[in-house]
Formats: C-alpha cells, structure tokens, sequence
C-alpha cells in the first residue's frame, strides 16, 4: 500500500515541478519583452511588410548575374577553408582524443589537462574567437581559418573521446591484456573501430563550419561573408540576395553529399 | 610446480574491501575454477594476477616471476604469457576473425611492426592452424561482427593461443552464451589445458560446469577463499556457505547429492 502512495505522490511531485516550469517560462519571456520593450503586435504586423519587400528586391537580377563568376569564386574559398579547418583540426583533436580517454590516456594528468583545453576551445563561440584574433592578425584568411580551426578542434576532441571510449575499449582491454605496447593497440584496435565515427563526426563539422564560415567572413572580411557584406551595404540587394541564395545551395549540397557518404561508411 | 603462487593478496576499492589476505597456488597445467556469488570478488581476484587491476597489498608470482615489481615494460612481457578471455569476447569487431586473432602477437612485436600489422610467415602459419583446430577455417575472412557468439568466443581463445601462453584467465567466458555453444566452449578449453598443457584460471557462474570441468574449484565469498579443493569434495552445505542466500536458485539445479 505504502508504494502506491509513494507512487502517487512522485507524480503529482512531477505535475508540480511541470506547472512551475510553465509558469517561470511564461513570467521570463512576458518580464524580458517589457524590459527589452518589445513590441509584439507591431512586430508581428510587419512581417506581412518585410515579405513582400523580400520578393521585390531580392530577386537576382541580371547584374546579379554578371557577379557570378566573382561570388562562386569566394564561396570555393569558404568552402575551402572549412573543410581545411575541419581537417587538420580533426588530426590534431584525435591525438588529444587518445591523450584524452579514459581507454587509451598514459596518464590521468594527461586526460584532465587536454579536457580542460578542449572544453575552453569549444565553450567560446567561434565568433568570438574570430574577435580575438582579428586583434592580433587582423582582418585576413588566417584569423577566420584560426577561429574554425579552434572551434572545431574543441569539440571533435570531446566527440573522439567519447567516440573511443563506447567502441573501442572493450578490445583495448583485451589488447593491454595481451601485453600488446600502446601504439600498436591505437592502431590494431582504436583506429579501426572509431573510423566510422571519425569520419561522421568530421562530415558533421565541414557543414557546421560553412555555415560559421560565412558569419565569421563578416567580421574578418573574407571569403563569401565578405561578399554579403560588401553587396548589401552597398545596398546592391539582389546580388546580396544571390549570395545567400548560392549559400544555401552549397550547404545543402554538402549536407546531401555527407549523408550519402554517412550511409556508405556506417 | 607452482606456476602462479597467490599470498595474502588483498585489494581495496577506495574502503570497499574486494579482496582480503587470499593465498593460494594452482599448479601448472590445471583447470582451476572459481565460483562465488555476484559482487564476490571473482573478477578482481583474476585481473590482480594480470595486473589489469592493481592489487593493494600481498604477493603474485608467476612463472617465477613477481608482478608487482615489474614496471610498464617488463609487466607487458610478462602478459604476453598470460592469455585473456571475456565474457564479450572483446574483439574488435570490425576487423576479420584472422586479424583478431593476430593481435595476440602485438605483444611479441615491436612498436612499427605492431602498429602497421607486419606479421611473419610463421605467425600466420601459426594463426590459421589454431583457427582450424577451432573449428573456424571457414570463418578467416569474415568479419567479428559476422559471427556468432560462440563463434566470436572461439576467435577470443585463438587470440589468447597464439601468445603462446602459459596460463589463460577466463573471466565468464560462457556467461553470455547458449547452453551448446557454452558446451563447445568448455570442451575446446578443457582439451587446450590437457593436451597443451596450458593453466587455466576461470571464473564461472554455474556450479555443475566447474564440477563438470575442473581439477579444482576456488570458492570465494565477501573476499574471502572459503572453499578450495577438488570437485568431488564440493558439498551441498558447501555450496550453500559460498552463496549464502542466493543458494536456493544455485540448488535447485542440477548439484552434488
Ligand atoms: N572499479 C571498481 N570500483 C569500485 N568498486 C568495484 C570496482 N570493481 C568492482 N568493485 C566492487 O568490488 C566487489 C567485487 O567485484 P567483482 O567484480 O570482483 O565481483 P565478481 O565476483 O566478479 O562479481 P560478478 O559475478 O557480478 O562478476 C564488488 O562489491 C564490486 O562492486
Ligand atoms: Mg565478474
């Protein structure tokens, strides 16, 4: 009897816990448009407006057009610079990663020293990133490559830990077991099961860092999110318009070709 | 002879006291199991020889040699003569079964070798042979997570042979597996130990297959060795001493008188 009226009470314990979320959410969002003073009728009511503003001047047109070559040339570049971003980052997280895991680490000092690297690498935006070193390089390829380069290093050493440990333990184990030196047992017995993985994870952050890329070039003045910037304050809004259309085209495109790729090596 | 001599080992898990003062000896070429309940000790008691887990306090020594006064490097050589078989098989599954069962030689190799997986020709002579006395000739090629559990099983105890090893812990090695394959399992490493002559240390959770098995069962309870001697000798109060309350389900199986 007494566990049905423990029961009982944990859930209306959780229906309580529920109603208060609810309510908090209510009160934060209601408490930060007054303080922000921000208008929702109004706002709501010019989305009718910027719709059909969108449809009047961000349409490319034939000057637009003539941009093309210059536009696909830039966009090449973001692309490029991602995926080299993304790759010599991954080499470099993976190493960490072995450093890092509790399967494979030498030594724990190891494993805490490169966690609390990668967790400050990741837990800064890459944006902010791109701030800081545009102070010291200024606005150039290498401050957006360095900013990805950071950001992506961060979290794929945290994925490859974690990657490691679930699929590679069990025959690392066996391995040391066997008195088998450390390289060996990463090269036999890590590297072959966390490839899969590897190279997902790896897909996964040449698409995030194209998107990224573009947000960054804003700030460093290169690559297609200096394009953007250049049309649009030069309020040549349809060519801006075929910058973000062209954007949206590639990533797509990656996204589709990496979840081919995805479905091949898994 | 002695091959592997166990003195007042004992292990602490932070205050959790896993092991106290365990002493014993198995002799080379016996099959040695051990049984106790869940949470016993078994698997720490096995991994101390090895040094997997490092013991407290207390003495090993095997094949003369003493495993805790060996550093990183002397303590890999002195694996490579210790096999080692898991309840999860523990391959690497995306590897094929004569992979596997090459990696038992990483031990024996050096660094460049091993890593780049150069192997000599007598070494894969030597891995196709104990494969075919496995029973797994046809399976060479396939990939581990191809195979069966039994199968998988059988490319573990090939891994360990081809260390060419004196003792061989089994940590549960038919835990996870159907009754005949857990039968082809036991027969294949009953006859390593008696025509290969091989030390065999295993900890089982049924009582009728170490009867059925062993020269000798280890009964362990909190820690502690509480019975140790033949199979023959292994009572119903016995058993119920080793397992204490759970030894009502132990019982109703199929048990000594
Ligand atoms: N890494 C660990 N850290 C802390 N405590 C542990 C650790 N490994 C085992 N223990 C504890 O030590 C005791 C013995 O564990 P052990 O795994 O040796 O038992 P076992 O006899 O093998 O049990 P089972 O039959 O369930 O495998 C248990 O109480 C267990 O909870
Ligand atoms: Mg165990």
């Amino acid at each position: 009897m007494t566990s049905i009226i423990e029961v009982r009470r944990m859930f209306r314990r959780r229906e309580a816990i529920a109603l208060a979320s609810f309510a908090l959410l209510a009160v934060l969002t209601l408490g930060s448009s007054i303080i922000t003073s921000f208008d929702w009728p109004s706002c709501l009511r010019s989305f009718p407006k910027a719709f059909s503003w969108l449809a009047a001047n961000f349409i490319p047109n034939g000057k637009a057009l003539a941009n093309a070559p210059k536009i696909l040339a830039r966009l090449a570049e973001t692309v490029l610079v991602s995926v080299m971003a993304t790759v010599v980052a991954a080499a470099l997280a993976f190493l960490m990663a072995l450093l890092g895991s509790k399967t494979t680490r030498p030594h724990p000092v190891a494993s805490g020293l490169v966690r609390l690297v990668a967790s400050l690498c990741r837990n800064i935006p890459v944006v902010a990133w791109a701030m800081i070193f545009l102070l010291s390089f200024g606005q150039n390829v290498l401050t957006g490559l360095l900013a990805l380069f950071i950001g992506t290093f961060g979290f794929l050493t945290r994925a490859f830990m974690e990657t490691v440990d679930e699929s590679a333990e069990s025959s690392v184990e066996a391995l040391w077991a066997s008195g088998a030196p450390w390289a060996a047992t990463v090269m036999q017995a890590v590297v072959p099961s966390v490839m899969p993985q590897v190279a997902s994870w790896m897909l996964y952050m040449v698409e995030t860092n194209i998107r990224d890329a573009t947000l960054v070039g804003i700030l460093t003045g290169t690559g297609i999110g200096f394009l953007f910037d250049l049309y649009y304050k030069s309020l040549n809004f349809s060519s801006a318009a075929f910058v973000v259309i062209c954007i949206v085209a590639v990533v797509i495109l990656i996204e589709a070709g990496s979840n081919a790729l995805r479905r091949v090596i898994l | 002879m002695a091959i592997l001599t166990i003195k007042s080992l004992t292990k602490y898990y932070k205050d959790l006291r896993a092991l106290s003062e365990v002493s014993l000896k198995v002799k080379a070429g016996e099959f040695v199991t051990v049984i106790g309940r869940s949470g016993a000790g078994k698997s720490t008691l096995l991994r101390c020889v090895n040094r997997m887990i490092e013991p407290s306090s207390g003495l090993i020594e095997f094949d003369g040699i003493d495993m805790r006064s060996l550093g990183r490097r002397d303590l890999r050589k002195a694996r490579t003569r210790i096999g080692m078989i898991f309840q999860h098989f523990n391959l690497v599954p995306r590897q094929t079964v004569i992979e596997n069962v090459l990696h038992g030689r990483l031990g024996y190799k050096s660094t460049l070798q091993g890593s780049f997986g150069i192997y000599s020709d007598e070494e894969k002579s030597h891995a196709v042979d104990v494969l075919a006395r496995l029973g797994l000739a046809e399976q060479m090629h396939k990939r581990c997570d191809q195979l069966s559990g039994g199968q998988k099983q059988r490319v573990g105890i090939a891994r360990s042979l081809v260390q060419d090893p004196r003792l061989i812990l089994c940590d549960e090695p038919i835990a996870s597996l159907d009754p005949s394959s857990a039968k082809t399992i036991m027969d294949h490493l009953h006859r390593i130990s008696r025509d290969m002559k091989i030390t065999i240390l295993m900890n089982l959770h049924q009582v009728d297959v170490a009867i059925k098995y062993s020269d000798r069962i280890i009964g362990i309870r909190e820690g502690g060795i509480v019975f140790d001697d033949e199979p023959r000798r292994l009572k119903k109060k016995i058993v119920a001493e080793i397992y204490g309350s759970d030894a009502d389900d132990i019982l109703f199986e199929e048990s000594p008188e």
